[in-house]
């Protein structure tokens, strides 16, 4: 049966007509080098759909907070905040930075060290005030709050008790509190981020 | 609904049986878009213009839910706002310019959809029901930009959504109430710029709806073609899937190519400086315009500058309604029997008039409203409705038509220096 596509229109040199027997035909490679740059052409569109739900640069620009640490007095911590998440600061004293260390690498779920989680100068202790199981606040920063059974921060939501160098000790958080990047630009101020 | 002859819908493996058995979607778009879909094969590119309105409608949707993730609707940081998309998202730059200017491609698209209806006769019987919705959607479109234009809450935002709502107060006793109602305030305000983002989100959906029911129409009959002549047999068409989905294909390319250029070198071209100015409530701009698509409506709306029986600002606004309400009577004012304009000759040099017509009022629509352009609109609003309303119906009981061709077929072969009794629809069984 003759198709439309095959059909010779009266009166036509019907040798287009029957060109079309190699393998792959011509119109194969044209067919798949059509669609094939139309789906890279699609492909590259969606990029910047997908992007646009990064953090903007207004939101990226909130990077770097500054901290004055001189009124913070031993035993002591504050709570503030660093891309819109609080951040603990912790002046600790001798007896915690005691209780820190005495405790053996092998015991905690998420080896560090105090001297690895501070910048040189150990009593202060500078970390994100995120619980590392599902991100509430912990308890332990403010005047009586409750630190928990190690001394350091307590989370309500589910039980996660860190010590006093913010390593997680008991509870369901897989990791010890974030240590932000910050450096002191001076004895009494730091800038985290 | 489709030709007898239309290809059915095989699943190729099991699965596929499966679903087709329980939800028949791929039966669906096999009968819309795919094989199953007998088009006539003397289709010319002005039958492009649908899918790249339909392509124009998804740019808009994709690109305006992303940009409502970071726009917020509230009068003093609307405008804040959306410099933030501009200069502080991720390719926020290129998000709102292909929003922007994806509402004019639409319209242009649109446009050349809607006249090319007009030339071919695709509002005739059996197709009134497609024209019908498709004013709809025209309707529906043209509410959707305004207010998505009022969304920046720069200065023409603001002044237009004043103008625009300032229609309403025209309706005599009850227009200032209207206004007051619509806008949620004396004055455009959050409440409007709220009430209008929230329905600029909806009504493209609305219109994706209409859509729906416009090609569900048109399905029905069948595609009209550049003859008119209704399809015949089997010989007069081919499948829509790959002859259509192919030429389609081909005119989203260069749809794609001009809207990149647009979009890339060109992204302020069809806005207007003052929208960059933040919205002031105590300061109007000293030539205050629409965009580009609503000039033709604009300029009827501005011809009209004396009071005769009602005032004059009511006739604007009823003129400028009525200029497209008018297009809902169209299939019943042009009563001749053959659609398309290649067989009237005189049908055909009134349609190009209206063209020119047209193109004059937007470019008095577009222009400041100087003397010579109010005469000017009104000669060609005059026109438009004397298209419509008395020489349209005229030709059509005057007009003597050049001969039909038998079949698209015929046609198409005749073009091709032949013709061939054998492949017209007198004989169908000759053809297969």
């Amino acid at each position: 049966m003759a198709s439309i596509d095959t059909a010779v229109p009266p009166g036509e040199d019907p040798a287009p007509y029957h060109e079309e027997v190699a393998d792959p035909r011509r119109r194969d490679f044209i067919n798949i080098a059509a669609v094939a740059f139309a789906g890279v052409g699609a492909g590259v569109v969606v990029l910047p759909l997908v992007n646009q739900m990064n953090p903007s640069a207004d939101v990226l620009a909130q990077a770097t907070t500054e901290i004055d640490l001189s009124k913070i007095a031993a035993g002591q911590a504050i709570k503030t905040s660093f891309r819109k998440q609080p951040l603990f600061v912790r002046n600790l004293t001798p007896a915690e930075i005691a209780a820190a260390d005495a405790v053996p690498l092998s015991e905690l779920r998420d080896p560090q060290s105090l001297e690895e989680r501070t910048k040189g100068k150990k009593n202060w202790l500078i970390t994100m005030g995120v619980c590392t199981h599902l991100g509430c606040v912990p308890l332990g920063a403010g005047e009586g709050e409750n630190k928990g059974p190690f001394g350091g921060y307590f989370c309500p939501c589910h039980g996660s008790a860190y010590d006093t160098a913010a390593r997680i000790r008991k509870g369901p958080a897989p990791t010890n509190l974030v240590v932000p990047d910050y450096a002191f630009s001076s004895d009494t101020t730091v800038t985290v981020g | 609904m489709s030709f007898p002859w239309a290809k059915q819908y095989q699943p190729q493996n099991s699965l596929m049986k499966w679903v087709d058995e329980r939800l028949p979607v791929p039966r669906l778009v096999y009968n819309a878009v795919g094989a199953g879909y007998p088009v006539p094969r003397n289709l010319n590119y002005f039958w492009n213009f649908g899918v790249l309105a339909g392509a124009a409608l998804g740019i808009q949707i994709i690109t305006g839910i992303v940009l409502a993730m970071h726009y917020a609707a509230n009068g003093a940081i609307a405008f804040d706002s959306v410099e933030h998309i501009m200069r502080d998202v991720n390719a926020g730059w290129l998000l709102r310019y292909a929003h922007a200017n994806g509402a004019s491609m639409f319209f242009i698209v649109v446009y050349l959809h809607i006249f090319r209806g007009l030339y071919y006769g695709s509002y005739k019987a059996p197709r009134e029901m497609v024209w019908l919705l498709g004013v709809v959607i025209f309707l529906l479109m043209m509410a959707t930009a305004f207010m998505g234009y009022v969304l920046p809450w720069g200065q023409m935002s603001f002044w237009g959504a004043q103008v625009i709502t300032g229609f309403f107060s025209a309706i005599p006793g009850v227009g200032e109430t209207i206004r007051v109602w619509l806008l949620g305030g004396y004055a455009p305000d959050d409440a409007a710029l709220n009430r209008f983002f929230s329905l600029h989100y909806l009504l493209p959906f609305v219109i994706a709806g209409v859509i729906i029911l416009h090609i569900w129409a048109l399905h029905i009959p069948g595609s009209n073609n550049p003859t008119g002549v209704e399809v015949k047999g089997e010989q007069d068409t081919v499948p829509f899937h790959p002859y259509y989905t192919a030429k389609d294909g081909f005119g989203l390319g260069i749809f794609l190519i001009v809207f990149a250029v647009l979009l890339f070198f060109y992204p302020n071209y069809l806005g207007h400086p003052d929208n960059y100015i933040p919205a002031n409530p105590l300061s109007t701009p000293a030539h205050i315009v629409p965009e580009w698509y609503f000039w033709p409506f604009y300029a009827i709306l501005r011809a009209f500058t004396v009071d005769f029986i009602l005032p004059a600002k009511l006739w604007g606004v009823l003129a400028m309604f009525g200029s497209i309400l008018l297009l809902f009577f169209l299939p019943w004012l042009d009563s001749s029997p053959v659609r398309s304009n290649n067989y009237r000759p005189k049908a055909r040099i009134a349609f190009w008039v209206l063209v020119a017509d047209v193109l004059i009022l937007g470019y008095c629509g577009g222009s400041a409203a100087d003397p010579v352009y109010v005469i000017l609109s009104q000669i060609c609003g005059a026109y438009y409705f004397a298209h419509f309303l008395i020489i349209l119906p005229m030709i059509s009981r005057s007009e003597r038509p050049t001969p039909l061709p038998n079949s698209i077929t015929e046609a198409v072969l005749a073009k091709h220096g032949g013709t061939s009794p054998a492949h017209t629809a007198l004989t169908p069984a000759a053809s297969s």
